[in-house]
């Protein structure tokens, strides 16, 4: 809990910063201006999305990098198979999320069956889903049209995509947090070995982490398309897994596996976003963002390190 | 080492602890876990330093910092868990960071030259090109030795040195530890097994939580005086009674069991009840029939009956389905998550069959405070985690998992490595507890004093086959050793 404190009270620095510094230059707190939060919770709700996926992954003690490729490729999927049949989004987008399901099963296979490195098998998923979807689309430009309530709607002045990371982060919470399911990942997380050991199906179990997060990563796709009308496949979603696993780690998920919250995800992936938007309402220069961000997460995660090494010396002292 | 005081927040680990080691001695270093053995040497090795006291070596005043300070004054320690790189050949490991140089390159010709003169030094016969990965856990020892020695280390302290060893190992190991006192090297010798510090040390010196409770000369060493200084009170019956013998029914029958790395079918039987030792030198496969037998290595042929009905085991699930307990050899790896709190270790086995699929803390903290009672876990809370309790109760957590789920046979391999003789004690009675109450109980074990102190009767193994089953009224040193080495029963 201690670490959720602490992204949130950067969390509101940050905000707390950027309002500060537009006051006493331009006179006006821009940040909640007219369409900027709205703007803002839009785009939190949907890495939040995909980084709950990648963040459920990443404390079961794995890595999922093809995050990036399912949101482009699932984008691509609709756009065409709507335009070239007919058929209703929902109807595709079901269709899409059963995909999704279907390549989860897969990383679970290879990587419980046949032992594989995580990163490996999702790093050829990557390349391969990014490959197919330009194969298929000939690398041109889909429109989607009709179907940009998803992605642009609001509900009580809220953005939808904000609403579905509130509800998927609910039931993903309660589920990591009320079933024995929970307890189990993050176990496996710590010591798959030991909790295989103690009767409980890794396999099962690993699997159905990665099915999570194909199908967080497919309802981003979705949503993104919706958003934007249109997919381009070469790059849509293109590095998006990178976000996905800092969003992650600034909430708190360590590499090694067996921590983390849903909570602390989604303050993670608002905070990116907060970042962001900080960076283009204070006049910084665009092409200094990534380095900006860069420094921010790293900085987080060195001083949250530190932080754990002090702790754990005074227990372990104590011990003798 | 006068009056060495240690703090740590919350705990006095040494309270103006004295230790002097003679030249050309071997000191035994024997207490508890928690009694500060391992602080003291730290201190020595510089890898804290003493709030009080001080150290002098040779007369002479000496501040310990770092160390490196400590090996400069030719002091080295040789952990339990070695420190060497197993991808590299000896000589390498011998001078590894310190090798001789031409200019900037090494000087392999000396270095060669000067590993032969250690390796002899320490009795090693191995060519000094083998990669030490491919050594004995005995012959990888005796590098660490030589690699102590090649930083001119007039103090030797060897942590635990035999937990891996073979007896004829171990036996080496002495031999060595004897050459060098004759050279003048002074050693520290920390071991849990009373009868090796017997054996090797002339004099040992006793702690008990935190201070210095006693020295005993050569000529008084036996294992009852140490016990009774480590523990503080006598330790009479430190095995508890054997069960009497009544009929009981067979709770598990293994059949033709076969599995890689067995060399011929495994079949025995295991009564409800009865403490099954199972014996035999590293290495013979105790371990893997354990894993067959358990699920977690497929097996290739053979039936496993638990009270007569045939039972399909080709998972810990189905093990535990039906009704099997095991808790595996290696403890922090397998036996525990470290990382996790103790009611979560505990639960984690049962927890999923309280209230399915939803998670039940009440219930959990329930079962988690029973057993911590029953078994009496020490611990702050139920919220410590596993890591920082000490060994004996680190594994009196590895055992509280399964006897939450009341199984009716219990498998354990090598219940007491690595445990002080007070917790040691504990566990035997809680293991012959339960097999009065009617848990058939298999105990797997390197320790024969253990293994005959315990077991009501005694299986043995050798590479892979089992070699013979010893009654109660059979049991006995020479012939658990005869069939460990490959002796058949009978002849």
């Amino acid at each position: 809990m201690k670490k959720i404190l602490g992204i949130t009270l950067l969390l509101a620095g940050l905000i707390a910063a950027i309002c500060i510094y537009q006051m006493t230059s331009t006179g006006s707190a821009a940040f909640f201006g007219s369409g900027n939060l709205s703007n803002l919770a839009q785009r939190i709700g949907i890495l939040g999305i995909y980084a709950i996926g990648a963040g459920i992954v990443i404390l079961s003690g794995g890595i999922d990098l093809s995050i990036g490729s399912v949101i482009g490729f699932s984008g691509v999927v609709m756009a065409m198979a709507v335009n070239a049949w007919g058929l209703s989004p929902w109807v595709v987008a079901l269709g899409v999320i059963a995909m999704c399901v279907l390549l989860g099963v897969w990383h679970g296979f290879l990587i419980g069956r046949f032992n594989l490195q995580p990163f490996i098998v999702t790093l050829c998923t990557l390349l391969l889903l990014r490959g197919l979807g330009r194969g298929i689309s000939g690398g041109v430009s889909q429109n989607l049209a009709h179907f940009s309530y998803l992605g642009n709607g609001s509900f009580l002045h809220v953005p939808i995509p904000f609403w579905i990371l509130v509800v998927l982060g609910l039931i993903i919470g309660f589920f990591m947090n009320f079933t024995v399911y929970g307890r189990y990942l993050y176990a496996i997380g710590r010591n798959e070995e030991a909790v295989r050991y103690s009767g409980i199906k890794v396999n099962r179990m690993r699997t159905g982490a990665y099915v999570t997060c194909a199908v967080l990563a497919g309802i981003a796709g979705i949503v993104s398309v919706s958003y934007t009308g249109e997919v381009q496949p070469a790059n849509a979603g293109l590095m998006f897994e990178l976000w996905a696993i800092a969003a992650a780690v600034l909430g708190g998920c360590s590499l090694r596996g067996g921590e983390g919250s849903i909570l602390g995800i989604i303050i993670g992936a608002a905070l990116i976003k907060v970042m962001y938007n900080g960076i283009n309402l204070l006049g910084v220069n665009t092409e200094w963002e990534w380095a900006v961000i860069g420094i921010v997460i790293l900085g987080g995660v060195i001083a949250d390190a530190a932080y754990k090494q002090k702790a754990a010396r005074r227990v372990k002292s104590a011990k003798g | 080492m006068q009056g060495i005081t240690k703090r740590f927040p919350g705990v006095l680990a040494l309270n103006r602890v004295d230790f002097e080691l003679f030249p050309a001695e071997i000191c035994g270093l024997i207490g508890e876990n928690g009694a500060g053995k391992s602080t003291l040497i730290r201190i020595l090795a510089g890898i804290f330093q003493a709030d009080d006291g001080e150290i002098s070596l040779h007369s002479q005043p000496v501040r310990i910092l770092s160390v490196q300070d400590s090996l400069a004054l030719g002091v080295s320690v040789i952990h339990q868990e070695l420190n060497l790189a197993s991808n590299l050949d000896i000589a390498s490991n011998i001078f590894l960071g310190r090798e001789p140089r031409k200019g900037l390159l090494v000087d392999r010709k000396e270095l060669y030259a000067r590993s032969a003169e250690l390796a002899s030094r320490v009795g090693m016969t191995a060519p000094l090109t083998t990669l030490v990965e491919k050594l004995s856990p005995g012959e990888q020892q005796l590098v660490e030795i030589a690699k102590a020695l090649s930083a001119e280390a007039r103090i030797l302290v060897l942590d635990e040195p035999t937990s891996s060893l073979t007896p004829t190992e171990a036996e080496k190991l002495f031999e060595v530890m004897r050459r060098l006192k004759n050279s003048g090297v002074s050693m520290v010798y920390i071991s849990h097994r009373l009868s090796e510090v017997q054996e090797i040390c002339d004099r040992v010196v006793v702690l008990r939580d935190g201070e210095r409770v006693g020295e005993i000369p050569k000529e008084s060493i036996a294992a009852s005086e140490m016990v009774k200084l480590m523990v503080g009170r006598d330790i009479s019956r430190f095995f508890p009674q054997h069960g009497e013998h009544k009929e009981s029914a067979v709770a598990m029958s293994v059949k033709g069991l076969r599995y890689e790395g067995c060399k011929s079918d495994i079949t025995f039987d295991l009564y409800s009840g009865e403490i099954l030792g199972v014996a035999g030198l590293v290495g013979a496969g105790r371990t893997e029939l354990m894993g067959a037998i358990f699920g977690i290595e497929p097996k290739s042929s053979g039936e496993v009956l638990i009270y007569g009905q045939s039972a399909d085991i080709r998972s810990p699930a189905d093990a535990i389905r039906a009704s099997m307990g095991l808790v595996p050899e290696d403890r922090k790896a397998l036996g525990v998550i470290l990382e996790m709190c103790v009611s979560e270790n505990i639960t984690l086995p049962s927890i999923g069959s309280y209230n399915p699929p939803f998670m039940d803390r009440k219930r959990e903290k329930q079962v988690a405070t029973e057993q911590v009672a029953a078994l009496d876990i020490k611990t702050p809370s139920l919220t410590h985690d596993v890591q920082f309790l000490s060994g004996g109760n680190q594994q009196k957590v590895a055992l509280a998992k399964w006897l939450s789920l009341n199984p009716r046979i219990l498998i354990l391999d090598e219940p007491t490595r690595g445990i002080d003789i007070g917790s040691k004690s504990e566990i035997y009675k809680l293991i012959r507890n339960l097999a009065d109450s009617g848990v058939a109980v298999i105990m797997v074990s390197s320790e024969l004093e253990e293994i005959i102190g315990l077991s009501d009767r005694v299986m043995v193994m050798h590479e892979g086959k089992c070699t013979g089953t010893l009654a109660q009224d059979e049991i006995n040193e020479e012939r658990i050793m005869q069939l460990a080495t490959g002796g058949v029963h009978g002849a």
